[in-house]
């Protein structure tokens, strides 16, 4: 592994007088899928959500260490923080389109950014709902209701969605919790596609998918990295005696 | 004794429809009454003249206008400061001690009673201002009447917006205000326009704060700066003064009349605009 996309440093986060990241360190390799696994309340999804400041939200959150995109620091307020987040998108546990039509849906990030020409507008929205595979599943209804279609299809809306901003990166928070395998096969397939132009890093609870998925994985405990390899190695010789009790499933 | 389950789930069904029906039975009780009173009084000549001696006889027109005009001017001017307050406490600030005593002090304005506004209205809007009675002064008093009103409630449908809207929107690269511009407000917008309706519903019947800051002249207002007589204040002359029960109860019944078209446009209005959205 020789190139870095994001290189996390000596990161801790406390949510008030909560240590909830300790000192953790990863480096996340470019177009390829980085998974984050571990039980619940073991900070990753937190992790997921330093990377692009969306903890920022949350009142009483604390942050000591760097966190470098492209070698810049960005908690050095240098980067914006809007932008930051352009470069660095999200797809969340629950599928969560906008009460609005499909079509407004993807086009949200461009019109924020202040684009609005038509043109434009329906020729990204294309172009990103292809790149999530749904064009043909909506194109002849755009301009019906998000909340209409199926959760699925709600769920690769949101990657479309995410598309349009064009980041680099794309963080996935559980993306498939909320759906049926059948559903989940094909979020995973998307991934796979996804990752030839993105880097990806995905929390899950699912070590199957996991193992299926991901190039690399991160297994964490407490708050803690307690394991960091590519993820064949890791599912087949864990390094870690917890890892292994958590990936057999003795606990999580 | 116990009742039987199914006895006390039908009595206490019964008993919850009871208080439904009993204030059915006021609501309509109060419109057909009033109706019923003061529908014979109007006609052509009564919307459309200039009231002559006093109300005793003629129409009611530069009270129906004094009456469109001061919501317009109260809402105008409450509404743009009750929502980018209601933005600001919810949006741009966490929960401390001054949002608690902002909020505090809005509740104990909604509590006053609406002559101590008229009293402070005609204190400082036309005395040491020097406004004068005029619909100015009336509409800035009512406005901050209904201030408190319309920041509770757009306060309570901007927290209503789920956060998953803001985490989206904010995921996506877009700036707080963009989030509120774009994803809080339309989301909000229901509720904002009920308290605005709430507001110009008070703002139409309100009395007592008027006829201290707006006057009660009868001429036909030409500006915001003239002295004007809404219907409320106008039937409440006219009943007290025992000046024409008939114009009274004419004048309270288009009063009421208006009052309902207003709820009925605005709720038009609000479920098109939501059903357009969707």
């Amino acid at each position: 592994m020789t190139e870095t996309k994001i290189d996390i440093r000596e990161l801790n986060l406390w949510y008030g007088s909560f240590l909830a990241l300790k000192n953790v360190n990863l480096s996340v390799p470019p177009r390829l899928i980085t998974a984050l696994i571990g039980p619940s309340g073991c900070g990753k999804s937190t992790l997921l959500r330093a990377l692009n400041r969306m903890n920022d939200l949350i009142p009483g959150v604390r942050i000591t260490g760097t966190v470098l995109l492209d070698g810049e620091n960005i908690y050095g307020g240098a980067l914006r923080v809007d932008r930051l987040r352009k470069r660095v998108g999200m797809v969340f546990q629950r599928p969560n389109p906008f009460p609005l039509s499909i079509f407004d849906n993807v086009v949200y990030g461009l019109k924020v950014a202040g684009v609005h020409n038509r043109g434009i507008l329906r020729d990204t929205a294309e172009k990103c709902l292809r790149g999530a595979w749904l064009w043909d599943n909506v194109k002849d209804k755009l301009h019906h209701d998000a909340l209409e279609l199926p959760l699925d299809q709600q769920q690769r809306l949101c990657v479309a969605r995410l598309l349009a901003v064009e980041p680099e990166v794309i963080l996935m928070d559980e993306p498939c919790s909320a759906l049926d395998p059948i559903a989940t096969a094909k979020i995973e397939e998307l991934m796979a596609v996804l990752k030839k132009d993105y880097t990806i890093v995905i929390v899950t609870h699912n070590m199957q998918q996991a193992a299926r998925v991901s190039d690399f994985s991160g297994c964490m405990l407490l708050g803690e990295m307690i394991e960091f390899n590519d993820t064949q190695t890791m599912f087949t010789h864990p390094g870690d005696k917890r890892t292994e009790d958590y990936i057999t499933g003795r606990y999580g | 004794m116990r009742l039987s389950p199914r006895l006390t789930q039908a009595f206490v069904v019964s008993l919850l429809g009871l208080a439904t029906a009993v204030t059915l039975v006021i609501l309509i009780f109060v419109i057909v009454f009033i109706l019923r009173k003061g529908l014979p009084a109007i006609d052509m000549e009564f919307l459309f003249t200039k009231p002559q001696d006093m109300g005793r006889a003629g129409g009611i027109l530069p009270t129906i206008v004094a009456s469109v005009l001061l919501p317009l001017i109260a809402v105008a001017i409450a509404a743009p400061l009750g929502v980018s307050t209601a933005v600001y406490l919810t949006e741009y600030t966490r929960e401390s001690r001054v949002t608690r005593l902002i909020r505090f002090g809005a509740d104990c304005l909604a509590g006053i009673p609406s002559i101590l506004f008229g009293l402070f209205g005609f204190i400082f809007f036309v005395t040491i201002l020097q406004m004068g009675w005029s619909l100015l002064s009336g509409g800035l008093t009512l406005a901050l009447m209904i201030l408190p009103t319309i920041i509770r409630t757009t306060e309570e449908a901007i927290r209503a917006v789920p956060n998953s809207y803001r985490e989206v929107s904010t995921s996506l690269g877009a700036t707080r205000f963009r989030t509120t511009a774009k994803v809080v407000l339309p989301n909000a917008l229901p509720g904002i326009v009920t308290g605005i309706m709430l507001g110009v519903g008070r703002s139409i019947g309100e009395t007592a704060a008027v006829i201290f800051t707006a006057g009660s002249s009868l001429r036909m207002p030409s500006s915001i700066f003239d002295s004007a007589r809404t219907m409320s204040v106008h039937f409440y002359i006219l009943a007290r003064e025992g000046l024409s029960s008939e114009k009274a109860y004419g004048t309270a019944a288009v009063l009421i009349i208006s009052v309902l078209a207003v709820n009925m446009v605005a709720y038009g209005l609000m479920n098109r605009f939501i059903r357009k959205r969707s």
